[in-house]
């Protein structure tokens, strides 16, 4: 910016000065060596202090500048942009060093060995094993928590959204609004309680689904019933006005509209329980042996298995917690991906 | 296979509100009968109570006769569903389903009702693309999404869908009020032609359009807003648009109202 421009007014009314597309860029890299050297020169070795100080140069110095040069309005826009900037990094910060934590830490010993293995042949303190037996539990006692919930969950949000109206789908969305905010070790404990202690049941991955499947089931039907209400009215009156009974309308005309996202929903809600440790604590025990039978004996699971050899304390031990805990994130990472190319695959058509 | 539509003392509620009321009339087969009126005066309601779609909104209700040739389509006994494959019905907004194809669109109503066999489907999508005046702009993507297609052509691919389940009555909600003068004239044409097999009603807010297409005219109004629709007269277009025997008819056709 010439100096001229700063001072003369512009000769069209609508033409104002404008800073250059690289000032943003430019602020944000002096704020942080800045910072940096602030901080240096002051003594602080907090990573945290340095950039807590650069963020706010990186605000403040973009509202000058822009103040001065482009006027009042220009500038309190680009500080707005600048905190929904400063927001965006405070919000990635943590996520892109939990991964880097993980991957880091995780990938020592995650082999096709250690996922291939069990803790059958191995002490806990020495190194080897490995999780074959607790991803099978996860698979296993995940895939029955969503068999039961599934149906469940959808059919509720077909009922609330088509059906529901006076007292009883109000009584619905109630509870399912009080089953949203169950924490899962009382889930885990109502089953405990109910199947194991009253019905005299043994501890099984079957008992461990149950629980999960009361955390899961409001998730579904919470997220399915939003997508049935984005299917505008009109496809419903145009089916019904074909002839086509309700039923078969929301079989063949709603559901697929919104099977994306309905698809979506069930996906997000696996990825929620998947990580869940304290039903499984309750209910389904660990152990170090594959147990490929979910409805008889304790069987391990991922959550269940990070937990016992993080306590376990030894070196190795540590490792295989952080592979699991690797190899588990990377299981919600993929089914959230899965979830989000089947929502692309089903999403309505609009091409030519 | 058009039937006549004979209507008496038909009153229709949305919960406790009466938003018509004390409707008779009677509609003629093979012609097409169009209904004008100022906005919320339940043209749309009335159109509506026709193929029993005024109930599916919620607290929809309908009392009185609507007599479909010689059946009350409000009698005990009557299922709404068959009701609805007698008596067809085109929107006010193009709505192809999204997830179907053209093909899937027209065939829908076959499909979805289970009655069909699978060789005479193909006959049954040309015969009511054809019946559309779509055929032609189709036949090569007939696989390709429905809600590709312009909205004139999505407004003909709904009434071939419409047409393709053979209904005996054809009811339009203003089908032509979010299309362009090309389209509009397309589908008017199309309703000319379709007049031969079908009683069609047609509610538009386009005069012009009513004295284009129709045969008979009603004209419906309401005292106030908040009072009930009435139908003021139905009569041969021609007299309406000429010389209507209700004053309140020829202010609103020659733009003196309100």
């Amino acid at each position: 910016m010439s100096h001229a421009t700063l001072h003369s007014r512009p000769a069209s009314s609508l033409r104002g000065a404008t800073l250059p597309k690289w000032f943003s860029w430019a602020v944000a890299g002096a704020s942080a060596a800045l910072g940096y050297g602030i901080s240096a020169a002051a003594g602080l070795h907090s990573d945290i202090q340095w950039a807590l100080i650069a963020a706010l140069l990186f605000v403040g110095g973009s509202f000058a500048v822009s103040a001065k040069v482009e006027g009042r309005r220009q500038a309190r826009d680009r500080t707005a942009t600048s905190l929904v900037w400063v927001a965006f990094l405070l919000a990635v910060i943590p996520l892109a060093s939990l991964t880097w934590e993980t991957v880091e830490r995780g990938i020592k010993v995650l082999d096709g060995y250690f996922l291939t293995h069990s803790m059958g042949v191995v002490a806990d303190t020495e190194p080897g094993g490995g999780i074959y037996h607790a991803l099978l539990g996860t698979l296993e006692q995940v895939g029955l928590a969503t068999l039961i919930s599934v149906p469940v969950g959808v059919l509720t949000a077909i009922y609330l959204v088509e059906y529901g109206r006076g007292r009883l789908a109000k009584a619905v969305t109630f509870f399912v609004d009080v089953m949203t905010g169950i924490p899962s070790i009382v889930a885990g404990l109502f089953v405990l309680s109910l199947w194991i202690l009253i019905l005299g049941m043994g501890y099984s991955g079957f008992a461990g689904s149950m629980a999960l499947s009361i955390l899961m089931i409001p998730v579904v039907v919470r997220s399915t019933e939003e997508m049935l209400k984005l299917v505008p009215n009109e496809l419903r009156e145009a089916s019904l006005a074909l002839g086509v009974p309700k039923w078969r309308t929301i079989l063949k005309v709603v559901l697929p509209t919104s099977v994306g996202g309905i698809t979506t929903g069930v996906m997000l809600a696996i990825a929620r329980i998947t990580g869940e440790t304290a039903p499984v604590l309750l209910l389904v025990w660990g152990t170090n042996f594959i147990n490929a039978n979910p409805f008889q004996d304790p069987q391990a699971s991922l959550p269940m298995y990070i937990y016992l050899q993080y306590t376990n304390g030894s070196e190795a031990a540590y490792d295989r917690a952080w592979a699991a805990a690797l190899t588990l994130i990377a299981f919600i990472m993929i089914l959230n991906l899965v979830a989000r190319g089947i929502a692309r695959w089903k999403a309505p058509q609009t091409g030519r | 296979m058009a039937k006549r539509i004979d209507v008496s003392g038909l009153n229709a509620y949305y919960g406790s509100f009466l938003a018509i009321e004390d409707i008779s009339m009677t509609i003629e087969p093979r012609s097409v009968t169009a209904f004008i009126g100022p906005s919320g005066c339940g043209k749309s309601t009335f159109l509506r109570t026709l193929n029993r779609m005024h109930e599916v909104t919620p607290g929809g209700r309908v009392d009185g006769k609507v007599m479909l040739d010689d059946e009350n389509l409000y009698g005990a006994g009557i299922d709404p569903v068959a009701v609805r494959r007698e008596v067809g019905m085109v929107f006010q907004r193009p709505n192809p389903f999204p997830t179907m194809s053209v093909y899937d669109n027209v065939a829908a109503g076959l499909r979805l009702n289970g009655k069909y066999r699978k060789s005479q489907l193909d006959d049954v999508v040309e015969k009511s693309l054809r019946g559309a005046n779509l055929w032609n702009e189709v036949k090569d993507r007939l696989n390709k999404p429905g809600s590709g297609l312009s909205g004139g052509q999505q407004q003909r691919l709904c009434i071939a869908r419409a047409i393709a389940v053979e209904p005996n009555v054809l009811l339009m909600d203003e089908p032509c009020s979010a299309l362009d003068p090309i389209s509009t004239l397309a589908i008017e044409d199309l309703i000319g032609e379709l007049k031969e097999r079908f009683t069609i009603v047609i509610v538009t807010h386009n005069m012009q359009q009513a004295a284009r297409v129709s045969d008979r005219t009603a004209f419906f109004n309401l005292a106030a807003v908040g009072k009930p629709g009435k139908l003021i007269e139905i009569d041969d277009t021609e007299r309406i648009f000429s010389n209507p025997s209700v004053q309140a008819t020829e202010d609103y056709i020659s733009g003196r109202f309100g």
